[in-house]
C-alpha cells in the first residue's frame, strides 16, 4: 500500500541521474548505464501507475520496456566494443566523424 | 504510513544514493556494481508495488545478464578506468548538474502539484497481478509480444555480426 508520489519521485531521482550521466559522463560503457537508470526509471512509473490504476496493462509494458532494454544494451556494448577496436578509446567525444 | 511505506522509503532512499554514486563514481567498475544496487532497489519496489512477476523479471534480466553484460563490454575494452582520463572537462559536469538538479526539482514539484501526499489514498497491488499479467500479455498483447521476441533475436544476431573479429 504505497502511494503513487513517493514511487513517482523516487523514479525522478533516478532519471535526472541517468540525465546528469549522459550529460556529464564521456565514457561510453559510463552513458549506456545511465541510460539503463532511466529506462528502469520509467518502468517505475508504468508499475506504480499500473498499480494507481488497478490495471495490469503497466505491467505488461514494463516488460517490453525490460526486453527492448536488454537488446540495446547488446547492440550498444557491440558497437562500444567495435568503437574500442578501431579507435582504442571510448571517448563519446573522439566519435564526431559524422559532425560537421 | 504503512508498513510497506518505510519498507519503500528505505529502499528508495538506498537506491537513490546507488543511483547517485553511479554516474558519480571515479572507478567504472565500481559504477557497475552500483548499478547492481539502484536495480536491485528498483526490482524490490516493484515487489513492494505488488508487482511479483516484473520484480522477479527485473531482478533476473538486470541484476543477473545486464550487470555482467556491463562487467564484460569494460574488460574487453581495457579502457582507461579512471574518471580523470576520460571525464577532465568541467564544463560538462556543471551543466549536466544543473540540467539535472532542475529536472528533478521540476518533476517532484509537479508531481507533488498534482498528488498531494496527504492527500492520496494508498493504491493496492493489483489482485491476481501475475494471472492477469499472464492473461493480459498472450492475450491483448500478443502481437507486440511477437514483435519484441523478434527484435531481441535481430538485436542479438546484430550484435555478434558487430563484435566479430573480421577475418581479412
Amino acid at each position: 500500500m504505497i502511494r503513487l508520489p513517493l514511487v513517482l519521485i523516487f523514479a525522478a531521482l533516478l532519471f535526472s541521474a541517468g540525465v546528469y550521466g549522459v550529460l556529464a559522463r564521456r565514457n561510453a560503457v559510463m552513458v549506456l548505464m545511465a541510460i539503463e537508470l532511466m529506462l528502469n526509471a520509467v518502468n517505475l512509473n508504468l508499475v506504480a501507475f499500473a498499480a494507481a490504476l488497478q490495471d495490469v496493462t503497466g505491467q505488461v509494458f514494463a516488460l517490453f520496456v525490460i526486453a527492448v532494454a536488454a537488446a540495446e544494451v547488446g547492440i550498444g556494448l557491440a558497437i562500444v566494443i567495435l568503437l574500442f577496436r578501431n579507435r582504442a578509446s571510448i571517448n563519446v567525444d573522439e566519435v564526431d566523424l559524422l559532425k560537421w | 504510513m504503512s508498513a510497506q511505506e518505510y519498507a519503500f522509503v528505505v529502499v528508495a532512499v538506498i537506491g537513490s544514493l546507488a543511483a547517485l554514486s553511479v554516474v558519480m563514481a571515479r572507478n567504472v567498475v565500481h559504477a557497475a556494481l552500483f548499478l547492481v544496487i539502484a536495480l536491485a532497489s528498483v526490482g524490490v519496489t516493484f515487489l513492494l508495488v505488488g508487482a511479483e512477476f516484473v520484480g522477479w523479471t527485473q531482478i533476473l534480466i538486470y541484476v543477473g545478464a545486464i550487470v555482467i553484460l556491463f562487467l564484460f563490454g569494460l574488460m574487453l575494452t581495457k579502457a582507461p578506468i579512471g574518471r580523470d582520463t576520460l571525464d577532465h572537462r568541467w564544463e560538462n559536469r556543471i551543466v549536466g548538474g544543473v540540467v539535472a538538479l532542475l529536472l528533478f526539482l521540476g518533476l517532484a514539484s509537479l508531481t507533488l502539484r498534482v498528488w498531494p501526499l496527504d492527500a492520496t489514498p494508498a493504491s493496492a497491488p493489483v489482485a491476481g497481478s501475475t494471472a492477469a499479467l499472464g492473461e493480459s500479455l498472450f492475450h491483448d498483447y500478443v502481437l507486440p509480444f511477437e514483435v519484441v521476441s523478434f527484435l531481441l533475436l535481430a538485436a542479438l544476431i546484430g550484435a555478434i555480426v558487430l563484435a566479430r573479429k573480421d577475418d581479412s
